[in-house]
């Protein structure tokens, strides 16, 4: 242990690497480029994760968006392939029923032409409750989002995007309390949110829920509803019992798979967690790969230096060096190689991470805050140590028998 | 300083064994100057391994300063070699990457000698051969002289008890075969127990007993220069 924190030890191998600093240099190149992108892809793969996170953070992940389709088994009298229609009454009930469910989210949709001046464009309409807010957190810019008064009173305000608003209004115009004509209806815009990746139909505009039935007749029909679990329970199981509970609201098979569809925000979002894990595996292994070639790379350097120095390694001998002290020479060259070539590695993937996050630093980049963290580089770092000793050690024992006679003798 | 007994040492040649060293007896006492002579294959190299202990006997003893040597392992041999004996080759053995002052500090190394005291014993030994001003010098910007000077100075830095030159004159001009010889005397009229091997007639001249080898045995062992030593 004394040799490794002893200054004479660093000497001798500062000595002979700097001998050759070219061969120094190629010899690292493998465990650099291994520790390079070990780094880098690790740190990419963080900032993906963290960009969805991010997308995904406002959102409940534990919900369940659920819509009619048609039979696809006659039941009750029924022929098969009845359209199925979601009834304001099936979210009370569901709320009622089912076990677990924290939210109800009513929703209807429809396509609207929507002026305001002598802009226009053809939007997405949503008839939303309040609670709307509490599923999928908006972002405001400007405003409010609907009110319990604007259901009550069925008011035609409406909400719209920021994209909406870019597109129907002039930069930096104030846009509460100017109307916009959603098919020849005008509407008060009471708030403006922030666009942002939402699992479902595209969202642009928001109407109250009540508006949105009176406006297009809907009476108490719904397009589909957002379902939220809460937190100790089980999506997966809501979703069956919301599916099983609509079937015998609505006459439909017990296992009639198609009357009802639905998509389950935490199956996919288990589905993304999983695709990212198995990207951080990848490139782990990827990384770890190229790293243990790079160090085979350097045992492979040692070991025809070490044939090289056949020379050197006998006058060393003759000169009073125990083998050990060989040994550990030249396991102490294969590990600082190791180390400098990752250090380099970590510091220039660092670098890259630096870099590539200052150029993707706007709110819509691919990726935020690509970062490693210290824990990874340690490990990398011990695994380096570890691997450096373990291959030095072949070029180390073919050293100390090379007998100090025949090296000298090599003339 | 140096007993040897009745020593036998065979090389194994394909099936057969090359018999190179047939019983040699040599009493080498502390402070002489001894040249061993020879022509190729006469076994004088294989006798130096084994004086210096980079090679072992197989039949006989040998005493190194008292101490009976048998069954050495490498890192009993290594330590042997820094304490007791010097090396000077023909090739000189420098290690290139280092100045001249790490070289004649490297013996003190494997002692485990501090770096301050080692340079500072180096300085000494290179000023003694004369090369205090080449002390930061690679070998490879050294003349041939120097860099044997480097070399005693190498073996002589942890005053050993027997300095071992193996043709230390081989690869020089007779100009600079002289002053090598010069400092080797000067050496030994310091105390200092010299052994050279080598095959060249003026060479073994300049030393004060001659030992003849021929074909692995010692043909005569003869006091030369008697007045000199006196």
């Amino acid at each position: 242990m004394k040799t490794i924190f002893d200054k004479d030890t660093w000497q001798e191998i500062y000595g002979v690497l700097r001998k050759n600093v070219m061969r120094t240099i190629i010899t690292m190149i493998g465990v650099f480029w291994g520790i390079f992108l070990l780094i880098t892809l690790l740190g990419l793969a963080k900032g993906v994760e963290n960009k969805f996170n991010k997308e995904i953070g406002d959102l409940a992940t534990n919900s369940v968006f659920v819509f009619g389709q048609a039979t696809g088994m006659p039941f009750g009298g029924f022929q098969e392939g009845r359209p199925m229609q979601l009834k304001l009454s099936d979210a009370e009930v569901i709320k009622e029923q089912i076990e677990g469910i924290e939210f109800v989210v009513p929703r209807n949709q429809n396509q609207g032409a929507v002026v305001r001046k002598f802009l226009e464009g053809n939007y997405s309409v949503t008839g939303d409750y309040p609670l709307l807010d509490e599923v999928q957190k908006k972002k405001l810019i400007y405003g409010r989002f609907i009110n319990d008064n604007d259901i009550n009173l069925s008011r035609k305000i409406v909400v719209i995007s920021q994209d909406v608003y870019e597109d129907l209004f002039e930069i930096d115009e104030f846009p509460i309390g100017e109307f916009i004509a959603i098919n020849k209806i005008n509407y008060k815009v009471v708030g403006v949110f922030k666009r942002a990746n939402t699992p479902g139909p595209r969202e642009d505009i928001h109407v109250p829920f009540t508006t949105f039935q009176k406006v297009y007749n809907q009476g108490n029909n719904i397009g589909w509803m957002m379902i939220t679990g809460k937190p100790e329970f089980d999506i997966s199981q809501i979703e069956a019992d919301v599916k099983l509970l609509l079937k015998n609201l609505h006459d439909v098979h017990p296992e009639d798979s198609r009357a009802f569809g639905s998509i389950n925000l935490g199956e996919m979002f288990k589905q993304v967690t999983e695709f990212l894990t198995g990207m951080q595996f990848l490139t782990i292994f990827v990384g770890l790969s190229t790293l243990i070639a790079g160090i085979f790379a350097i045992g492979n350097i040692l070991l025809i230096t070490v044939k090289e120095r056949t020379k050197e390694i006998g006058i060393r001998r003759a000169l009073g060096a125990k083998p050990w002290e060989i040994k550990t020479q030249i396991i102490m060259e294969s590990v600082t190689l190791s180390l400098l070539a990752g250090i380099i590695g970590i510091i220039a993937g660092g670098a890259v991470l630096y870099l590539m996050n200052m150029m993707f630093s706007g709110p819509d980049s691919a990726i935020i805050n690509p970062s490693v963290n210290i824990t990874t580089v340690l490990a990398a770092l011990f695994t380096l140590v570890f691997l450096g000793t373990l291959i030095g050690l072949i070029p180390a024992s073919r050293a100390v028998k090379i007998r100090p006679i025949e090296a000298l003798r090599d003339e | 300083m140096i007993e040897i007994k009745n020593l036998h040492k065979s090389y194994p040649m394909g099936k057969d064994s090359l018999h190179v060293l047939k019983g040699l007896d040599l009493h080498i006492k502390e402070g002489e100057f001894v040249s061993i002579m020879g022509s190729s294959g006469s076994g004088k190299s294989t006798l130096l391994n084994i004086v210096g202990l980079l090679d072992e006997h197989d039949e006989g003893e040998y005493f190194l300063n008292g101490q009976k040597i048998e069954k050495l392992d490498e890192k009993k041999a290594a330590v042997l070699r820094n304490k007791f004996l010097g090396f000077v080759f023909q090739s000189f053995n420098l290690i290139s990457y280092k100045n001249a002052l790490e070289n004649v500090a490297l013996p003190l190394y494997y002692r485990g000698t501090s770096r301050k005291e080692r340079l500072k014993t180096a300085m000494e030994y290179l000023d003694k051969v004369g090369l205090k001003d080449w002390a930061k010098h690679l070998p490879s910007e050294l003349s041939g002289g120097q860099k044997q000077r480097v070399a005693i100075a190498r073996a002589l830095v942890s005053r050993p008890k027997v300095v071992l030159a193996d043709e230390p004159t081989g690869a020089l001009d007779s100009t600079t075969s002289d002053s090598v010889m010069d400092l080797l005397k000067e050496i030994n009229r310091e105390g200092m127990t010299v052994f050279v091997i080598t095959h060249e007639e003026e060479i073994a001249e300049q030393t004060d007993r001659i030992v003849r080898l021929k074909d692995g045995v010692i043909i005569s062992d003869e006091k030369v220069n008697k007045n000199v030593k006196a």
